[in-house]
């Protein structure tokens, strides 16, 4: 039996937050003028520079797993469960903390189409350094060369600069040159979340075919059906740790019915004072906040006032994973009398079939006067729940962010006879 | 890069160890970023090479007119224009090393963030675009040297010290600041301000003879002093050899620049994919 692919042995990886960084991770850098102004009032103060509440976070503990030569092998769990992370040490991006990883092997990691590529430069200037980023040789690019220009179909455009190439000619270019990597293991992260569905099946068949050749592909996606599809067997990470690995069918189960029966909810004390939101819920179709494209959802809100209200009004939103709002639903109580009698009320909605599109939504809703009077309260964010496309089949895999809902539609054709 | 059968251990503190082996295998990836920024350098700018030449000769102009003419300062029997435009090679060649190699790393952030690879590669590769600028005007002065009836001798067989020289300081101060740059995202606004101080002390726009005795050890630790007197001995040869004390100190605070760049760099290097 040869040795495995990758062998990963209890790694971790601890980041340090300081409290100003744990708010918005992305901007984690820091400024000099603020190093040097807290240098000084240390200095002032005669207290020495006061130290950031420093927390540790680990965004992977003691994960270990062995992946063999020829796997496919996907890797799920939710956003920040250490799944990008996971692919950044693997591709020596970041060095572990902790543990230990033998890869046997070269790795190739497309952790984004089209890294490196100069907007100035031409197709094919862009080829041989997109090629040498990701680790080609000159050699074996010019090699390749031909074969990569006719997967990508740009031939006509190899002396145009790329910033004049249409978006799908940019992608379908990244793609060829990463497609034609030859590596042993291939680091694979939501690379197909573009373009047109053409290449996209195109981009399939290649990693299919890459497989079949006997080497590793290690698969990251949010998408259920393509890592169904793709791989056989899975990872499941949740909060850096793995929680279930095995037959991709298997863990991709596990994963929707993970965290069954805690569902999410908001909770806030009655307000004596005035009138407030005390509890929201959301029943999506499936257990852990999963809820299937298409299924029936609801929606629970619990409102509380000390004192009779006249002709109040509630309103709520699912908003996005980019903060922009996708519904917006309400009711008066001129078409519901509601607390107009001091107490608790619970106001259910439900939507027969949701069709918001794969992504993570969140709910924000109002409690107030008719609409230019006072608000009473609001909360934003509450009750996350996840929408997946799993179990509806379509040619080519779903991708993140394509599109904001699905329409139910009737479809013909037509024969056109030509007179 | 390596080859089938490879193996890769991935620790805490191992890519140490191969550090150096990696940087000579991703040695291909450096001469790719290097013609990248070169092919874009002069593609982006419409003038182009006429950039490479415009931006030294319009400063030698202010510079003969301000010192030469104006404030009268002695050229050791050089033409003036001549003695400024020997001290803008080197010094445009150390600036702006030093400003695109201390840009360097937040400019291909998204490259650090996303793939592997010994990230000395990018300050280093990005700092040769400053290189063929040089030779550019290189070719500029040659033909300022024949206009005023300047031959060379076989001084000018020491140029590639005194360039190697200047780029050692440019590289030592750039490792220093692209590293700072990352961890302190405001320290790009210091870096112009250094470059533009830097300008008036060293001896660009005047011959360092003019600098009092007393302060010529003091004003020599400036390793482009050094570098720009021993450019201009090699170019014109005033004097029978060059300035022993100020080209040692050079050599000694430039290999100190270096040596102490280098390992800020490879210190904060394994922390740049998590912050930048």
């Amino acid at each position: 039996m040869p040795e495995a692919a990758i062998e990963i042995e209890s790694l971790g990886k601890r980041y340090l937050l300081t409290a100003a960084n744990q708010r918005s991770r992305q901007h984690s850098y820091t400024a000099l003028r603020d190093v040097i102004a807290e240098r000084v009032k240390g200095l002032l103060t005669r207290k020495g520079a006061s130290t950031p509440r420093i927390e540790e976070f680990w965004a992977l503990d003691d994960v270990s797993f062995t992946v063999n030569h020829g796997d496919r092998i996907g890797i799920i769990g939710r956003n920040g469960a250490g799944k990008s992370t996971l692919l950044k040490i693997l591709s020596r991006i970041t060095e572990p903390t902790r543990g230990r990883i033998t890869i046997n092997g070269r790795v190739a990691s497309l952790l984004e189409v089209g890294t490196g590529f100069h907007p100035e430069l031409t197709g094919r200037e862009n080829i041989f350094l997109n090629g040498a980023i990701l680790g080609m040789t000159h050699a074996e690019i010019r090699r390749r060369f031909d074969e990569i220009v006719a997967f990508a179909e740009v031939e006509k455009f190899l002396e145009t600069p790329v910033k004049r190439y249409s978006s799908g000619m940019y992608v379908r270019l990244a793609f060829a040159v990463a497609a034609h990597l030859e590596p042993e293991i291939l680091i694979v992260d939501e690379v197909l979340a573009v373009g047109d569905a053409e290449f996209q099946k195109k981009c399939l068949g290649k990693m299919e075919q890459v497989s079949k050749e006997g080497r590793t592909v290690l698969f990251v996606s949010h998408d259920m059906h393509s890592i169904s599809l793709l791989t056989s067997r899975a990872v499941f990470l949740e909060r850096g740790r793995v929680a279930a690995i095995g037959p991709t069918a298997e863990v991709v189960a596990a994963y929707l019915s993970h965290g069954a029966g805690k569902e999410a909810e908001y909770m806030s004390p009655a307000n004596q004072d005035r009138p407030s939101i005390t509890q929201i819920r959301v029943q999506t179709s499936e257990s852990g906040q999963f809820q299937i494209c298409g299924k029936p959802i609801r929606f629970e809100f619990e409102l509380h006032s000390p004192r009779p209200l006249r002709g109040a009004s509630f309103s709520f939103s699912i908003v996005g994973a980019d903060q922009r709002r996708q519904v917006h639903l309400w009711t008066f109580d001129s078409e519901r009398p509601m607390l107009r009698e001091a107490g608790r009320v619970r106001l259910v909605c439900e939507i027969t079939k949701l069709r918001l599109y794969m992504g993570g939504y969140s709910v924000t809703c109002y409690f107030s006067e008719p609409p230019g009077g006072e608000q009473f309260d609001h909360v934003e964010g509450a009750c996350p729940f996840e929408v997946t496309m799993f179990g509806q089949y379509r040619e080519f895999p779903w991708q993140p962010g394509s599109c904001a809902y699905l329409e139910e539609c009737d479809w013909r054709i037509e024969k056109v006879d030509l007179k | 890069m390596s080859e089938h059968g490879h193996k890769l251990i991935l620790e805490s503190g191992r890519a140490d160890l191969r550090y150096w082996r990696d940087l000579w295998q991703y040695r291909e990836l450096f001469y790719f970023l290097a013609w990248r920024d070169i092919l874009v350098r002069y593609k982006q700018t419409a003038i182009g090479i006429a950039w490479a030449l415009l931006r030294p000769l319009l400063t030698m102009l202010v510079f003969t007119v301000v010192f030469g003419k104006l404030a009268k300062m002695p050229s050791a029997g050089v033409p003036y224009p001549l003695l400024v435009f020997s001290a803008m090679l080197p010094w445009q060649l150390f600036a702006s090393a030093l400003v695109e190699s201390s840009n360097s790393l937040i400019g291909n952030a998204n490259l650090i963030s996303k793939i592997y690879f010994p990230r000395l590669i990018v300050p280093t590769s990005t700092s040769i675009v400053a290189l063929v600028d040089f030779l550019i005007s290189a070719l500029l002065l040659a033909a300022l040297c024949l206009w005023y009836h300047q031959f060379p001798s076989w001084r000018a067989l020491t140029i590639p010290f005194w360039v190697l020289l200047s780029f050692g300081a440019a590289m030592g101060a750039g490792l220093w600041f692209c590293a700072l740059n990352v961890k302190y995202r405001d320290f790009r606004y210091v870096v112009p301000f250094l470059v533009q101080f830097g300008l008036y002390l060293s001896p660009v726009g005047f011959s360092s003879s003019i600098v009092p005795e007393e302060y010529r050890l003091l004003y020599s630790l400036n390793p482009m002093v050094g570098a720009i007197d021993g450019f201009r001995w090699a170019v014109f040869g005033t004097t029978a050899h060059p300035d022993w004390t100020a080209t040692g100190l050079g050599v000694a605070t430039t290999t100190v620049l270096l040596a102490g760049g280098l390992a800020y760099f490879r210190n904060v290097e394994r922390q740049f994919a998590d912050v930048i």
